[in-house]
């Protein structure tokens, strides 16, 4: 019959065309995606225990103190985390000088004027979204790069003021080192204060963060979420980078 | 002067026997063991009675009220006999001129062999106008004084770092003594300090004429070094979770911990839960109120004192850190949504545009 087979004939060239129009590029090498699932599963880990030891349940009140140690143990993944985290952000940090292009270090500090433009124009483009297209970032953008730098600040800032806190019930020579945190920064109160208040600069973080990945993916389609398991992205030909 | 202590002693009419056990008592109450018994009665029978000094400036004299209710009067007693308090504006009976004599006598008789104690913080605003003794400033008085010590020792939280009248906005300048004093300090922080602390660090200046261990801000470590958490007796509780939620609740009656109370234990470097107040009946805690961190610094600044962080400076008395956060958070979850809204109406033909083309080819 001369009748064409409807489906078969349109789905063809599609199959046949697509995977040549995508390149796949290896972005994030394995200690980039390790450091990042690990930070992740530490930083859920420190916000959920660390906002329980500010503010303890009102519960287990059933049992006597012989008998639980809970908010003990709360503590104990809060310090277990901690040091994980500082542990994954030194390999990180070395990595920073020893990884490729994308995991460098230079990303991440906008010292470059092209940066600065290149953050201007994702101001324009994908957040207040007065322009219509902008380049294709294969690595972390500007902005995004700024944004981990600024991470990592806090990072700093908490692992200092956390382990000034921790040196006092430690006979560890390694938190000894931040003794000098606690008469800088008047007493254990304020810096009990400040390392609780800084724990909100992770809460906002991990809203925009996912926010964004969902974004990207949807909008630029590079297989942003699938990159961090597998570390390959794609990038379609045409387009310029 | 020139006599040693137990001579002084004997003279009094104390026997060889009680001397003894003053020096063991002395030895306990600087933290030395037994084996060091020994050193302590030479060092009394052959150094000879140290000439003390007390100011006092900026204060409320609740250090000096505290240190006449030491625990163990044997001690007290003596110490008063064997040190010579040649001048103290609360104690002394001289008064006037008579008072300023002693002071500059001492001070001239004893060069760089006295020992200046000093309560309360000193005024340097207005030139120091705001604590002014017999026409001087308080700032020129310590100067004088401790020009020549042999040691300076910071009483109670006023000398140690300014507590109340060095509290925001410290109108008067209050400045602790070791930011005024070119030597070292011990400081004994505290509102006030536990007497038998305080008779700690007398006694161990005496009995071994040189200063205690001191942590990064000058406290003496055998009785700074830990805090009043780190020796609570409701610390199991704490551990367990068991937290007082209410004054008058069962976990109250219970004896439980009193961290959301705003318990300042765990920031707090003092020896109450070790040695505790008035002859070791109690202390703070334990009589059901939380600890309100009087020894740290600047603990005046860190309200409210029935909460467990303190409310987040420039937003007022009622904003915690946890209140702004959740704002920020919440206007943040609000923001990332309008902006998923802005996205799909904005970017819909681009987004429409790039899967046509994946269409086409």
């Amino acid at each position: 019959m001369s009748t064409p087979v409807i489906g078969a004939a349109a789905a063809k060239p599609v199959a046949n065309e697509l995977p040549a129009d995508y390149k796949r590029i290896y972005v994030w090498e394995f200690p980039v995606r390790l450091f990042h699932w690990v930070t992740a599963l530490s930083i859920a880990m420190l916000c959920v225990t660390g906002f329980l030891i500010g503010h303890p349940l009102h519960a287990f009140y059933a049992a006597e103190a012989y008998q639980q140690y809970w908010f003990g143990w709360m503590r104990f993944v809060h310090f277990a985390s901690a040091f994980v985290l500082v542990a994954v952000s030194l390999v990180r940090l070395y990595w920073a000088f020893r990884g490729n292009q994308y995991a460098s270090w230079r990303n991440f500090i906008p010292l470059t004027g092209a940066q600065w433009k290149s953050i201007w124009e994702l101001i324009t483009v994908e957040v207040l979204q007065i322009k219509k297209y902008g380049r294709y970032h294969v690595g972390h953008n500007a902005m995004a790069a700024f944004s981990y730098f600024i991470l990592f600040l806090a990072f700093l800032f908490q692992t200092v003021t956390g382990l000034a806190l921790y040196s006092n019930m430690s006979d560890a020579r390694l938190t000894h080192v931040f003794n000098w945190v606690v008469p800088l920064m008047g007493g254990d109160a304020n810096v009990r204060f400040w390392h609780h208040a800084v724990l909100w600069i992770f809460v906002l973080f991990i809203i925009v963060h996912v926010y964004l990945v969902f974004y990207d993916d949807y909008v630029e389609g590079g297989g942003e979420m699938s990159a961090m398991v597998s570390g390959w992205k794609f990038k379609r030909d045409k387009r310029e980078d | 002067m020139g006599q040693t202590i137990w001579q002084s002693m004997q003279q009094k009419g104390y026997s060889r026997r009680e001397f003894l056990q003053f020096c063991s008592a002395a030895a306990v109450i600087a933290g030395l063991d037994k084996s060091s018994v020994g050193q302590v009665v030479s060092a009394f029978e052959t150094q000879s009675r140290p000439a003390v000094v007390w100011m006092h400036f900026q204060e409320c004299t609740c250090c000096s009220e505290s240190f006449i209710r030491a625990s163990h009067p044997t001690v007290i007693d003596v110490l008063f006999d064997v040190i010579s308090l040649n001048y103290t504006e609360t104690l002394m009976a001289a008064s006037g001129f008579q008072a300023e004599k002693s002071l500059s006598d001492t001070i001239r008789d004893n060069k760089g062999k006295y020992i200046v104690l000093v309560e309360g913080s000193v005024p340097t605003a207005e030139d120091g106008v705001y604590c002014m003794i017999g026409g001087k400033s308080g700032e020129s008085i310590l100067q004088t004084v401790t020009a020549d010590a042999a040691a300076v020792i910071a009483w109670g939280s006023c000398a140690s770092n300014g507590c109340v009248q060095g509290a925001k906005p410290n109108p008067t300048s209050a400045t602790p003594i070791h930011k005024l004093v070119d030597k070292p300090v011990i400081n004994v922080p505290g509102c006030p300090p536990i007497a038998d602390v305080m008779m700690g660090v007398v006694t161990h200046l005496l009995v071994l004429g040189q200063m205690p261990e001191l942590d990064d801000i000058g406290r003496p470590k055998e009785f700074y070094g830990r805090r009043v958490h780190d020796t609570c007796y409701r610390r199991p509780n704490y551990d367990a979770g068991l937290f007082v939620e209410a004054w008058d609740d069962e976990n109250a009656r219970k004896g439980y911990c009193l961290y959301k109370m705003g318990c300042r234990g765990p920031v707090t470097y003092n020896a109450c839960s070790v040695v505790k107040w008035n002859e070791g009946t109690s202390y703070p805690i334990q009589s059901g109120h939380g600890c309100i961190g009087c020894s740290e610094a600047g603990f005046w600044d860190n309200e409210p004192f029935y909460q467990h962080l303190p409310s987040f400076p420039g937003f007022g008395i009622e904003s915690t850190a946890d209140t702004i956060g959740a704002t920020v958070g919440l206007v943040t979850l609000a923001g990332v949504a309008a902006h998923a809204v802005l996205t799909n109406v904005r970017k819909k033909s681009v987004i429409e545009e790039e899967h046509q083309d994946d269409q086409k080819e």
